[in-house]
């Protein structure tokens, strides 16, 4: 009886309580909404002023054009150019080696002090400025390794710097495939390898490659490590084609050619007097916003599809 | 996903097997390189940009600044080095050391322009006596009041270059009388378009920069004519003040160093120069800078002819110096 009447007792207490929290939980949620507002609107503000000061450019001849002194005729083929063979590089560069060393670090490696220490020094290296990476660059593949102002240059030093987010994604990717899977290989007689590359990689792979994307991604909007390595500004012909017509059909002369970028061209456009080529700077900003979209857009779609695939 | 890999790693060897083939190809090209000045830029860019079309030799340009462009140009990677200031007796040591001679060759006027707000209704002129109060090191001046009695009481609000730009080398040398000695509590920015919204979003603002920058902005911003000595008449910067010298002391010359052996034995940087030379007055003008008058343009060109190597300077910059003058020094 009495335990009866103290709870009605306290009922209109208890009730109290129950509003106050589901209160905070309202208050919570508006400012986690407000927050998230706030990146997002931010950004589609900037997005939609570079579209909006840019869109005169967005044209064909805007691509097939060659840089120029008047902003009318100025074009960005040899940024977007200098661009993709300089994320070829990259590519070909962060993938293997990250690839590799996440499921190195991850499968084979023993846990020792050693280890230890090249997990922390991969974790830092993540957070080093970019800047960094281009002076590193500038001693190592400029000047003792004779590379010149390249394009190998700019897409291995790019490949540096993304090296650190690919062997952090590799890592993550496997970690999340169940132990239970490799039991069941080994169980069965599997070698390590076979459990690795059978397993492990192929249900792990669409992490990994959402990491390398979002990687490639940040490489396509640096700026300051390619600067540093002496990317030049006006440059109006293009590196000698990789494809030739004649064997061996592949050629390595556009590694060693100079270059600009696209955050380049579009950083010297937004420095000129004339506002003209700031309609330039701006549909430049607005390209590069697209393609990174586009490339993370494209990482989700991957990811979901590759794991609607797999099958426990 | 078996192919994809094994498609990976033949990329991978490709690659390796591409560090071989990087060298040997770069020597066999002819292309012109050239790099430096930003200020100087346009004008590089815009001449390059019609030679290439004309000739088609390959012609690159990059912006490291005048300080970047001279060490690349002084271990031989450059042909051409744009400058906004002569080279210092640092550089000319390292070009020195490097095996580099140069032909120094100034292609155009810059000229200074001290800008205020296009509201600013009380400054009518300025002396280099007042620029100097207002911009010394310690100056402590923070109001139009203190710059002149008859102002009113508006605060003063300082825009620049930062300290690695030629042009406040070149303005600290004219108004302080030192080149780098300037008060440090002003607002500076490397980029000149944002000196230019500093001081058109601040009815008290002040700044100098370029002359290009304030002709894009002429809707925003007032030129202050600069009167040079006590009792001399009030000069606007203008392509005609410039060019007659009166345009005192804020016009400067801007250069270019050409490599002397690239001058001498490939024709192709031979004739970029000539080119340069012949076709500045018309491309100078086009990108909003000032050109020096026609005959000095042919006294540059015979100093290029007679392929004299050397710089008129002691390594520092002179203030209203004549560029034939300049020139009559390189024996």
């Amino acid at each position: 009886m009495e335990h009866k009447a103290s709870v009605l007792e306290n009922l209109a207490d208890v009730r109290a309580m129950i509003k106050r929290h589901k209160r905070n939980d309202t208050l919570f949620a508006a400012i986690g909404l407000l927050c998230l507002m706030f990146g997002l609107v931010t950004l589609m503000l900037l997005f939609w002023q570079l579209i909006a000061d840019g869109y005169p450019k967005f044209n064909i001849d805007f691509l097939t054009e060659f840089p120029s002194r008047r902003a009318g005729r100025a074009g960005l083929l040899s940024a977007w150019v200098g661009s993709l063979l300089v994320m070829v590089v990259t590519f070909l560069t962060a993938v293997p080696v990250g690839v590799a060393a996440g499921l190195y670090l991850e499968e084979y490696a023993p846990k020792n002090w050693f280890t230890d220490l090249i997990e922390i020094n991969v974790s830092n290296l993540a957070g080093v400025p970019s800047i960094i990476y281009g002076l590193l660059a500038l001693g190592l593949f400029v000047y003792m390794l004779d590379f010149g102002q390249s394009i190998l240059t700019a897409g291995l030093t790019l490949g540096l710097l993304i090296l650190p987010i690919v062997i952090v994604s590799t890592r993550e990717a496997i970690r999340s495939i169940p132990v239970s899977i490799r039991e069941a290989a080994y169980g069965v007689g599997a070698t390590k390898w076979q459990v690795v590359y059978d397993h492990v990689f192929k249900y792990s792979y669409g992490g990994i490659l959402t990491g390398i994307i979002i990687g490639m991604a940040r490489a396509l909007g640096e700026t300051a490590p390619i600067i540093t390595i002496g990317a030049l500004t006006f440059i109006a012909f293009l590196p000698p084609s990789p494809i030739t017509t004649e064997p061996p059909f592949l050629n390595f002369e556009w590694l060693s050619s100079g270059f600009t970028v696209m955050p380049i061209q579009m950083f010297n456009w937004l420095s000129r007097p004339d506002h003209a080529f700031h309609v330039n700077a701006a549909a430049t900003g607005a390209l590069i916003i697209i393609v990174t979209l586009l490339m993370n857009g494209t990482a989700i779609w991957l990811r979901y599809k590759i794991r609607k695939n797999i099958k426990w | 996903m078996k192919t994809s890999l094994f498609r990976n790693t033949l990329m991978a060897a490709l690659i390796a097997q591409a560090f071989t083939f990087a060298h040997t190809a770069a020597a066999a090209d002819k292309i012109i390189k050239i790099d430096g000045s930003s200020t100087v830029y346009p004008i590089t860019e815009a001449v390059a940009e019609e030679f290439q079309r004309a000739k088609g030799v390959k012609v690159t340009v990059g912006e490291s600044g005048t300080g970047g462009g001279f060490k690349k140009f002084c271990r031989g990677e450059t042909d051409i080095s744009d400058a906004s200031r002569p080279i210092s007796q640092k550089e000319m040591d390292a070009c020195k050391e490097g095996g580099v001679q140069f032909i120094e060759l100034p292609i155009a006027y810059d000229a200074l322009t001290v800008v205020v707000n296009g509201k600013n209704d009380w400054v009518k002129q300025i002396t280099v006596a007042e620029l100097k109060k207002i911009w010394e090191p310690g100056s402590k001046v923070k109001n139009w009041k203190e710059v002149n009695a008859t102002y009113p009481d508006k605060p003063l609000n300082l825009y620049g270059p930062g300290t690695a730009s030629g042009t406040f080398d070149y303005f600290t040398e004219a108004v302080n009388g030192k080149a780098k000695a300037s008060r440090t509590d002003y607002t500076p920015s490397e980029d000149d378009n944002v000196l230019v919204q500093g001081v058109s979003g601040n009815t008290g603002g002040l700044a100098y920069f370029g002359l290009a920058y304030y002709l894009e902005n002429t809707d925003k911003l007032k030129a202050v004519p600069i009167v040079a000595k006590e009792g001399a008449k009030p000069v606007l910067p203008s392509e005609a003040t410039v060019m007659d010298g009166t345009y005192q002391p804020l016009s400067r010359p801007l250069f270019i160093y050409v490599n002397a052996t690239a001058a001498a034995f490939r024709p192709e940087v031979k004739a970029f120069v000539n080119y340069y030379l012949e076709n500045a007055p018309e491309l100078v003008k086009e990108v909003k800078y000032v050109p020096l008058p026609k005959a000095d343009y042919t006294a540059v060109k015979e100093h290029f002819k007679a392929m004299k190597p050397g710089t008129g300077f002691n390594g520092t910059s002179e203030v209203g110096i004549k560029i034939t003058d300049l020139l009559s020094r390189i024996k």
